[in-house]
């Protein structure tokens, strides 16, 4: 089978891959590109744990050709911490003790951060219909939900 | 597997027409994705239509709107005139998945996916939307209720592809709902759905309706019975028991894991009448 060569961005670096047609985003980002924080958890769409931005769009790269990064931005959960430093959002998911087994948590930041880039000043309402598609087998939710309000308030303080 | 992405429409459909295989193309990709990954189909083809012209964009046009064939559900959602013109389809798209799924899936790719229960075709039904087709023989325009003919079957010829949903402009003092039931308040699949449509005059009169069921036969179900039940009333207590039970006698779902005969029966009536209630209000009717 000939490969695909792609020219893409992730995290704001130039990357370049090559794939097979069939394979996903998630693969590439996991075994070729070596970017493992984004996680399989069901491979359909349903979990949430392979959540990333294209072009700034928060999608599940389960559900993304690797073909189809050609020329778009990808972000993804490496890119959230300036070097050592965690984004806001990290910090109160490790402050709340919002995880357990973590298989979620990527996903979950990822998706968080869409939100707060969309709205800053979500209700919770709006952030659990937001995050409806990140699925936790752990916490209940109510942590993770209580971590994303508290990263709203600091960050429209900052 | 061959991954093609051309530029233009008339490359697409040459793919599609030439290949003897098997063929399937990807717009938002989050019901072919699932295909691949269970091994549900195994594609000699797949054409991403996602670099054509004019595929991700809402156009304005004749009062009404444009929608490109790769135009995400979020997209829909953020497009003020269009959720202003015709809110029951944009709510009906924002149903179908998660976020995620919203940043990808499409009008067009839930049409072609051809489920019974699919959230945006019922509310496509009752805005007479129009499926503009580009294929072999050059370009053609099908309501979107002839687009279904089946679980998972199309209309649709080798080769042609569905490039944009057209929906109409309407007349002052309409509105449109749609509405499903599910055992839970997200990611779920439509276990019967509803959507409505009408237009009523200065006295609060319902001057024309129209009422589709999603989820409770092979396709997508119009019900002409339910919408004279209304027409000529202001959705007094009579005319909406009418049209519930207009409804739940043009029911022919199947029973699974998801619902009954008898549940999906009672409750596509349940869904009609409470979004005939809010078209309503959508149209300016106060009751």
């Amino acid at each position: 089978m000939s490969k695909i060569h792609v020219s893409t961005s992730i995290n704001g670096d130039a990357v370049e891959y090559l794939c097979d047609p069939s394979e996903t985003l998630l693969d590439v980002l996991r075994n070729r590109v070596g970017l493992t924080g984004a996680k399989e958890g069901c491979g359909s769409g349903d979990c949430g744990a392979c959540s990333v931005e294209l072009d700034g769009r928060l999608v599940c790269s389960c559900l993304v050709l690797a073909a189809e990064a050609e020329g778009k931005e990808v972000s993804t959960v490496e890119g959230m911490a300036d070097g050592e430093k965690l984004h806001v959002l990290q910090q109160k998911i490790l402050d709340h003790a919002a995880l357990q087994c973590g298989v979620c948590t990527p996903g979950i930041l990822v998706a968080a951060k869409a939100l707060l880039e969309k709205n800053p000043d979500p209700t919770e309402t709006e952030v659990r219909y937001w995050l409806a598609g990140n699925l936790c087998r752990c916490t209940g939710y109510d942590k993770i939900i209580r971590a994303v309000m508290d990263a709203a308030a600091e960050m429209r303080g900052a | 597997m061959r991954f093609e992405s051309p530029d233009t429409i008339e490359q697409a459909v040459e793919l599609l027409n030439t290949c003897d295989g098997i063929s399937r193309l990807l717009a938002g990709g989050t019901d072919v994705l699932v295909q691949l990954r269970l091994a549900l189909v195994e594609p000699d083809l797949i054409v991403d239509i996602k670099n054509i012209a004019g595929m991700r964009n809402i156009t304005a046009e004749d009062g009404g709107f444009r929608i490109g064939a790769a135009v995400s559900g979020a997209e829909m959602g953020e497009h003020e005139g269009l959720v202003a013109l015709w809110p029951g389809v944009v709510e009906a798209m924002e149903l179908v998945g998660s976020t995620q799924v919203q940043g990808r899936a499409t009008l067009a790719g839930n049409l072609c996916n051809a489920s019974p229960a699919a959230d945006s075709v019922p509310a496509m039904v009752v805005a007479n939307a129009v499926a503009r087709i580009v294929g072999p023989n050059g370009t053609r325009d099908c309501p979107v209720i002839d687009i279904p003919v089946g679980p998972s079957k199309t209309s649709l010829a080798k080769g042609e592809v569905i490039t944009s949903i057209y929906l109409p402009a309407r007349p002052d003092n309409s509105g449109d709902a749609y509405l499903r039931f599910i055992p839970r308040t997200e990611m779920d699949i439509a276990v019967s759905s509803a959507g409505v449509n009408l237009t009523i005059d200065s006295a609060g009169v319902v001057t024309q309706a129209q009422v589709s069921l999603g989820a409770v036969a092979p396709t997508v179900l119009v019900v002409d019975d339910a919408a004279k039940a209304i027409i000529g009333t202001k959705l007094d207590d009579d005319a909406i028991s009418a049209l519930q039970a207009a409804c739940s006698a043009a029911c022919n779902p199947i029973d699974d894991k998801r619902g009954t005969v008898e549940f999906r029966t009672k409750t596509a009536g349940v869904m009609a009448k409470r979004a005939a209630l809010i078209a309503y209000s959508r149209a300016g009717g106060s009751k």
